[in-house]
């Protein structure tokens, strides 16, 4: 079997005088799809992050195999996108940032923004300027994921394709870490943050 | 995996900041409007005597400047951080100085740059000389990027606090005061008629420092602030 990507041993956050977690250990592989679950104020953006090397106050290790920032996708708790640019300039922006590659307009089309390409992300509604983040899903060159409530804002149909996406993706040997409150498919790991931190398979 | 060029980051970066910019006009117009009208008080609020205005002038149009460039910093990074491109930015596999070093120039280009454009015609509506309006218009020319950037600094420590505003002038004036002092300086010693060359590049000396090391703190404020 591979070696983990990213291995967590022992990692504790306190917020505010609070512990939101202790003692969690875990590791993922490329492949993998984890979802991260827990009550809201449980620590979920926190702990996404901490991975990502965002929030440094916290006990214990994350230890990724390889450097992390050249593999990274990270959609954070706000989607990254400026109202005052258009779906296109936003999408090239975040693609020029990271150094992904692929065609932008067919990431766009991906997700139901055909011909929105041109209009300024604030005369969009909340799901499709969640869209114009997700889109960064369907271009090419990254290998670990870490998406913070995808789900949020889309509808019904959005989430069918993306859970799709996301599924392809690990196939391809993507680690997916993300948060969110929908049901658990087959074949993901779940970790829990709470009273008791459960990890299952 | 993939990680871009620095070429590619800055082209993208410099022309996405200067489309943000340009899609909001009142940034621009903003402090440009506020130094014309602080400088145009002076002389309702002192008196139209010529050699009174000439010799209050240069301090004049220096502390209307510096003022305007910090009001235009509060938020500079404001903007990004709530929607979120700014974990982007820090997440990015670029060292983080590339992207803020563009947001900065392109921030001094519409903000900085015209009011040292415009500063030559206040000078003279304050009766300056007009000998003495080409040193007002290069200093304000080499003050206002370390205004900028020195600003920026106080606007990354402060992007996550509610009301940054007073803060960010408590941390950024005292930084303000050499450029103030040599800027303002450079003017009241060309009205003197003796020679500028010494203070101008004294001004260059610093600017040249803030440029070099500014982008870095700034990254590393926004760092800071992002971990909180």
């Amino acid at each position: 079997m591979d070696a983990p990507r990213l291995t967590v041993r022992q990692l504790g956050c306190e917020r505010d005088h609070r512990m939101l977690f202790e003692y969690l250990d875990f590791s993922a592989r490329n492949g993998e799809i984890w979802q991260v679950t827990g009550a809201n104020g449980a620590g979920k953006t926190t702990l996404l992050r901490i991975l990502v090397g965002l929030h440094g106050f916290y006990q214990g290790r994350v230890e990724w195999s390889a450097p992390l920032s050249p593999s990274l996708l990270y959609l954070g708790h706000q989607p990254g996108v400026r109202e005052e640019l258009t779906a296109r300039e936003n999408l090239e922006y975040s693609r020029a940032l990271s150094g992904q590659t692929g065609d932008p307009d067919a990431a766009l089309a991906a997700l139901d923004l055909y011909g929105f390409e041109d209009v300024p992300a604030g005369r969009l509604s909340a799901g499709q300027q969640r869209r114009i983040a997700l889109a960064r899903l369907w271009l090419d060159g990254k290998d670990v994921w870490i998406l913070d409530e995808p789900f949020t804002a889309i509808d019904q149909h959005g989430v069918a394709a993306l859970d799709q996406r996301l599924r392809q993706a690990a196939e391809q040997g993507v680690l997916v870490i993300y948060t969110s409150h929908h049901r658990v498919g087959d074949g993901v790991q779940r970790l829990h943050l709470g009273e008791d931190i459960e990890v299952a398979r | 995996m993939s990680a871009p060029s620095l070429g590619t980051v800055w082209r993208a970066s410099l022309r996405r900041e200067l489309t943000l910019i340009w899609r909001s006009p009142a940034d621009i117009v903003q402090p440009l409007f506020f130094f014309v009208v602080v400088v145009s008080l002076f002389p309702l609020a002192l008196s139209p005597k010529p050699a009174l205005l000439a010799l209050v002038a240069p301090g004049a149009v220096w502390v209307a400047a510096l003022l305007a460039v910090m009001l235009s910093l509060d938020g500079l990074f404001r903007r990004d951080q709530e929607s979120g491109a700014l974990d982007l930015l820090l997440t990015a596999p670029v060292v983080s100085v590339v992207p803020v070093a563009a947001k900065l120039l392109a921030h001094w280009l519409l903000t900085g740059l015209p009011l040292a454009l415009i500063a030559p015609l206040l000078g003279y509506m304050l009766q300056l000389p007009v000998a003495v309006l080409d040193t007002l218009m290069v200093s304000v020319l080499l003050g206002t990027p370390t205004l900028t950037v020195v600003g920026a600094i106080g606007a990354a420590l402060t992007v996550g606090l509610n009301r940054g505003g007073i803060l960010l002038a408590v941390l950024v004036l005292p930084l303000y005061v050499p450029v103030l002092v040599f800027g303002a300086g450079v003017v009241r010693t060309a009205l003197d008629g003796l020679p500028t060359g010494g203070l101008l590049a004294v001004l260059g000396a610093i600017l040249a420092l803030a440029v070099s090391l500014g982008p870095v703190a700034v990254a590393l404020g926004l760092r800071i602030s992002a971990g909180d």
